[in-house]
């Protein structure tokens, strides 16, 4: 299955005329266990595809609240198997919602990309997104993971000029991700009308669903980018729900649930 | 991707346009100070064996190698129409000539600096703000080199448009390893010629600090062809390569991918980077130019290391001996002289790359080894 329930999921919300809610956490925030009980809420809550974050050292392209939520995670323990294994509890539960891991490129080069591949695809992962390894360095990971059937999601960026997009049509697979600003996340608002054309130049190169993320942080905003994008990716904005619930000594579950509750409507009625 | 490659195709043809090479020479003797002396260090040379040379780079404008590719970085700033500056600086040297040469040209300029490593060079903060640059304090991660880098490196992606990103080392994405390579190359090309003309012959050889490795490269670059020249760099071994607090990426790490390079890189089992530890602040990365990595892997260089003692031995020693304060990074290299010069023997040559000079370190040193030294 892998890889294909991307394409199943996509293919289904576009029956329905709709985009898809992706929430992205950072696996392992603020603790395993606290991790799990969000991951295992997130698709009750609305997610149609989640985004898990592979906790990393140095997150040069994210902004401090998700460079916060690596930093407790790692400090609470979670490694590249914990992840791992957080994925394969979630697909125990949840056979349909694809997941998808998000982050950096060293972890998955010291573990071994063949070795990774197979494990990730054993864990029930259908894809893997990774900030930093252009497409002219991804070929041997991108061989891995076909030969496991995960998807390599590529990016593209407001700086992703015709030929640029050439390159990262070549191999791309599943969706691509359209990050919205210049910039790292979270620190800028998205501006759909400005985003606009980029989305359908990609789509147009790429003949795949886009999502777009990086600048989401409210519903209003959230439903903008569903009229224009096949997926609204949201990820600071619960990061710093975690930050906040758990500096009053909370349980951050059901604020993260609530928020993403809340966004998932936004997209769903967005084009109602 | 489109920002690195815009830059290495401004690169190319600045390198090859004999007009921008002409206008950074003339900055280069006029401003910086250039050439710098090959000087032979009598007494030195009497203590360890061998004939030492030092190549001074310490002499230059602002004290310290890395002005060199500052004024190469802005120059290609400007022609490629850049109106503002970026830098991550570790002891702050390469913020300093950043700065200096923003100052020269009239650029705003960002300096992102660990806000530890803010605390133990002071000095070098006072002098960036006169000279106008903005120092902003990295408090991410381990508050040092490589976050003051990832936070430049937000920086840039969010400005691309109007900023320069003039990165420090030989490190980063390329095309960043290969033209901090070709700045430095001046240090070890004049220094051949002044070999050659003092000795008469090759030397027998090459030693320097090596952090991100750009002193380095930049003086063994010209030799590389010149198999006789052994070429040594010398890592920082912190409180010892047994203790996990030390900065050496060759000799302790392992492969990796940090801030766009392949090559050796400090980190934990599961791939998290881990922090560098140095008494010099400017040897305090967890990576290592890639070129060295593989200098090292065709077996033409070889990579030794030194602890935080024994570069304060040596950097007492060179200020006893020669008259001269080192910077902290380039006591590393000074070390190492014992063996470099032992395998070379009393008549052979021995050029050290002196890169820094080591008022900024006065405070460390001072309360390292106490008021008596």
């Amino acid at each position: 299955m892998s890889g294909a329930r991307i394409e199943a999921r996509f293919a289904a919300l576009a029956e329905e005329g709709r985009a898809a809610f992706a929430p992205y956490v950072v696996a392992g925030d603020p603790d395993g266990e606290t991790s799990w009980r969000i991951l295992e809420g997130l698709a009750g809550a609305g997610a149609d595809l989640i985004e898990l974050g592979l906790p990393f050292s140095d997150p040069m392209a994210d902004g401090p609240s998700i460079q916060r939520g690596a930093v407790r995670a790692l400090a609470a323990g979670m490694t590249v198997d914990g992840v791992l294994g957080l994925a394969r509890r979630f697909r125990d539960l949840d056979a349909a919602t694809p997941l998808v891991l998000m982050g950096y490129y060293n972890p998955i080069l010291n573990r071994g990309l063949e070795s990774f591949a197979a494990a990730a695809a054993a864990a029930g992962v259908d894809g893997l997104i990774v900030v930093d390894l252009p497409p002219e360095e991804a070929d041997p990971l991108a061989d891995a993971l076909d030969a496991h059937d995960i998807r390599l999601i590529r990016l593209a960026t407001p700086t992703t000029d015709e030929n640029r997009l050439q390159v990262i049509a070549r191999r791309a697979q599943g969706f691509v991700y359209v990050v919205s600003v210049a910039g790292v996340t979270g620190t800028r608002e998205a501006d759909p009308a400005a985003i606009s054309p980029l989305v359908s130049d990609v789509r147009g190169a790429c003949k795949l669903p886009v999502a777009v993320g990086f600048g989401i942080r409210t519903p209003t905003r959230a439903a903008e980018v569903a009229r224009i994008a096949d997926a609204a990716v949201l990820g600071t904005a619960l990061v710093d729900e975690i930050a906040a619930e758990i500096a009053l000594k909370r349980d951050p579950v059901p604020k993260v649930l609530a928020l993403a509750s809340a966004m998932a409507q936004a997209v769903r009625f967005a084009r109602a | 991707m489109p920002l690195v490659l815009a830059l290495e195709a401004a690169y190319r043809q600045a390198k090859a346009d004999p007009a921008f090479q002409a206008e950074l020479s003339g900055y280069l003797t006029h401003y910086v100070g250039r050439p710098s002396p090959l000087y032979f260090a009598a007494r030195l040379s009497a203590h360890w064996g061998g004939r030492i040379w030092l190549k001074r780079e310490e002499l230059n404008h602002t004290g310290s190698h890395k002005i060199n590719k500052c004024m190469g970085q802005i120059l290609l700033a400007r022609r490629m129409g850049k109106t503002r500056i970026i830098a991550e600086t570790g002891a702050g040297q390469h913020g300093v000539a950043t700065a200096t040469a923003c100052a020269l040209f009239g650029l705003p300029c960002v300096v992102y600096m660990g806000a530890a490593d803010i605390e133990r060079q002071a000095p070098n903060v006072l002098r960036m703000r006169l000279l106008g640059a903005e120092v902003r304090p990295v408090t991410s991660g381990s508050a040092t080199l490589k976050d003051a880098m990832n936070e430049a490196l937000r920086d840039w992606v969010a400005n691309v448009a109007d900023t320069y990103y003039l990165i420090g080392s030989a490190a980063g994405p390329h095309p960043y390893p290969v033209m901090v390579r070709d700045f430095q190359t001046v240090i070890g090309r004049e220094a051949r010629a002044q070999v050659l003309e003092a000795e008469g012959r090759l030397p027998d050889a090459l030693v320097a600090c090596v952090g991100g490795g750009s002193n380095a490269i930049g003086l063994f670059h010209p030799f590389l062809a010149d198999e006789d020249v052994r070429l040594f760099g010398v890592e920082a071994a912190g409180e010892g390569m047994d203790s996990a607090r030390h900065a050496a990426a060759l000799n302790g790490g392992r492969p990796g991918v940090l801030h766009g390079s392949h090559s050796y890189l400090l980190q934990d089992a599961d791939g998290q980077v881990l922090e560098a530890h140095s008494i010099s602040a400017g040897l305090d990365y967890p990576g290592i130019g890639p070129e060295h990595a593989w200098l090292r892997a065709v077996g033409r260089a070889r990579y030794l290391t030194a602890t935080d003692a024994e570069a304060l031995e040596a950097f007492a020693l060179l200020a006893r001996l020669e008259g001269i304060l080192p910077a902290l990074e380039s006591a590393h290299a000074l070390a190492r002289l014992p063996e470099v010069a032992g395998e070379v023997g009393a008549e052979g040559i021995v050029v050290l790359g002196l890169s820094g000079r080591g008022d900024k370190d006065l405070d460390q040193v001072v309360s390292r080894l106490g008021a008596a030294t």
